[in-house]
């Protein structure tokens, strides 16, 4: 597999460098816009980007303490939104009569537009980090929690039965098959829900802070100054992707028992 | 002849069951109608019948996994409520926990229980049913033959008095299915458990037991015969089918559920 890392990278180094060709001034003839400096203004520039970042993390030093809120509120509200997911989850779908008198108002919450709920929380919470946190929980509850639900639904009945005969009491049940049953389901969604803590963690950020990355993207948009933007979006996507790859490592350690297709090897 | 049992370890007493169609509560459909059976301790008693006549709703209900709609089943002289506790049961389907390996698969039952010695009473297990080096393997790396003899661990682990078996090796080919068969009996013969055995394959059902029942097509099916099965034992399945009271027996038998078996195909094909 070596090949398709290089190719990934590949691809990504070709896009940079198409984008700083597209916008370097003065490097090609402007063909959309009418002078050269345009471009770069709306797009940025790659290496004033990567200068900017670099300045951040090396020469100023000075985006830690907003990354690190950042990825507390991100880590908060994946933990939280997960924890809640799953007990809400099991609980539904193990008490029907429950589930029933539920089941409008849930359908209600997750049509919902959540993300207008920022202001409120706000309001609600103040502008530390709990107004970001409840905003991600929202977002993040209702995918672990649909897919709990649809995980403890799912468990074969012929599984579940034999559990019974060989004597499990409704506790053994629920740790020894239902949870095992649906942590196949939940996986599945978490790489959805570390993708919604950041928007909740950002979004949050961005409608009333004064610490995070969020943050410092809105102060670079009041100065219209899109290479910062930029620079903070990516900043944001890659550990956005480390969390993912750490959920992707916790999956696969916890998974080992899922068949694999191809488990053959050449000697 | 097999000895005269001298408890009945299963009894069920005029057991029917009506399904209600969940959609349309006005769609009933009667699998089992006044079934009367009976297995003593230690009795080896197949049920045989044509497919879809409701064998494995009669061992569903012997479990107690499903309330009869009228009737009563009766354990060793209690009346049954709720599960079946002094019952093991193997599943026709795949009945494994997929996330756990063959030998977390057959400490299950101990582990519910609270055994302490539940890891050697499971190692032991797996060495009679001929996996001892398979333990650390999750199911799906087993073979088909392979995870039901974990199956059957799991199941006699526990020591069960009455075991329930729901045509457990109708998915395995013949040499396995011989096999298993053959290892079936060895283990019955040293304990001498009472003995539910479910199958649509006749020669099976005569090879391994000490009485055979015939069901009629459903719906609605009841008992039209049993037949006591005075092989000598030890038996060996793949052996005794050539005997000549292997092959009375069969006529016999096969006289009467011949009928059966076409009345229940011609339903399939109409339905």
């Amino acid at each position: 597999m070596k090949h398709l890392r290089l190719w990934q990278a590949g691809l990504l180094i070709a896009i940079f460098v198409l984008w700083h060709v597209i916008t370097k001034p003065g490097l090609i003839p402007p063909f959309v816009f009418e002078n050269d400096q345009q471009a770069a203004f709306f797009f940025g520039e790659p290496l004033k980007i990567f200068s900017r970042i670099g300045a951040w993390f090396f020469t100023n030093a000075d985006i830690y303490q907003h990354l690190w809120v950042t990825l507390l509120e991100t880590v908060l509200a994946f933990g939280i939104g997960t924890a809640l997911g799953l007990g809400f989850g099991l609980w539904l779908a193990l008490s029907p009569l429950a589930a029933a008198i539920a089941d409008p108002y849930i359908k209600a919450a997750n049509s919902m537009p959540r993300v207008i709920l920022a202001p409120i929380f706000a309001v609600w919470f103040g502008l530390g980090i709990a107004s970001k946190v409840a905003l991600g929980v929202t977002l993040v509850f209702f995918i672990v929690f649909f897919n709990v639900y649809q995980g403890v639904k799912e468990v074969s009945p012929v599984v579940l039965a034999n559990a019974r005969m060989l004597g499990a009491s409704q506790r053994q049940l629920l740790r020894h098959v239902y949870l095992p049953s649906a942590t196949s389901w939940v996986f599945s969604s978490l790489h959805t829900s570390v993708g919604l803590a950041f928007v909740g963690a950002v979004v949050g950020e961005y409608l009333g802070s004064s610490r995070g990355v969020g943050y410092l993207i809105l102060q670079a948009e009041g100065a219209f100054d899109i290479n910062t933007v930029m620079a903070g979006i990516l900043v944001l996507t890659a550990f956005a992707l480390l969390l993912d790859g750490a959920v992707g490592r916790i999956e696969k350690r916890l998974m080992k028992w899922q068949p694999k297709s191809g488990e053959t090897e050449k000697l | 002849m097999p000895a005269a049992p001298t408890t009945t370890a299963l009894e069920l007493a005029n057991v029917s069951c009506t399904f209600v169609s969940k959609d349309d509560p006005g769609q009933r459909y009667t699998a089992v109608r006044d079934v009367n059976l009976s297995v003593g301790a230690g009795e080896f008693v197949s049920v045989v019948g044509p497919t879809g006549c409701g064998k494995s709703t009669l061992l569903n209900v012997a479990a107690g996994l499903l309330a009869p709609s009228t009737g009563e089943v009766t354990v060793f002289g209690q009346s049954l409520v709720g599960l079946n506790r002094r019952a093991g049961y193997m599943f026709q389907a795949e009945s494994l926990m997929p996330w756990r390996t063959a030998r977390q698969n057959v400490m299950a039952g101990l582990e519910f229980r609270g055994v302490d010695d539940a890891g050697a009473q499971a190692d032991e297990w797996l060495k009679r049913v001929g996996l001892g080096g398979f333990g650390d393997r999750y199911p799906h790396q087993l073979s088909g033959g392979m995870r039901k003899r974990v199956s059957l661990a799991q199941t006699l682990v526990l020591d069960p008095d009455i075991i329930l078996m729901d045509e457990p090796f109708s998915a395995l080919d013949i040499q396995t299915r011989q096999l298993m068969e053959n290892e079936v009996l060895a283990l019955w013969a040293e304990k001498k458990k009472a003995v539910l055995f479910i199958t649509h394959d006749l020669d099976e059902a005569i090879a391994m037991s000490d009485r055979v029942v015939c069901l009629s097509a459903g719906p609605g099916s009841h008992p039209i015969g049993e037949f006591a099965i005075d092989l000598a034992r030890p038996r060996d399945v793949a052996e005794v089918r050539v005997t000549p009271r292997f092959v009375e027996l069969h006529e016999a038998i096969w006289s009467v559920l011949r009928e059966e078996v076409l009345k229940g195909y011609q339903q399939q094909l109409a339905a």
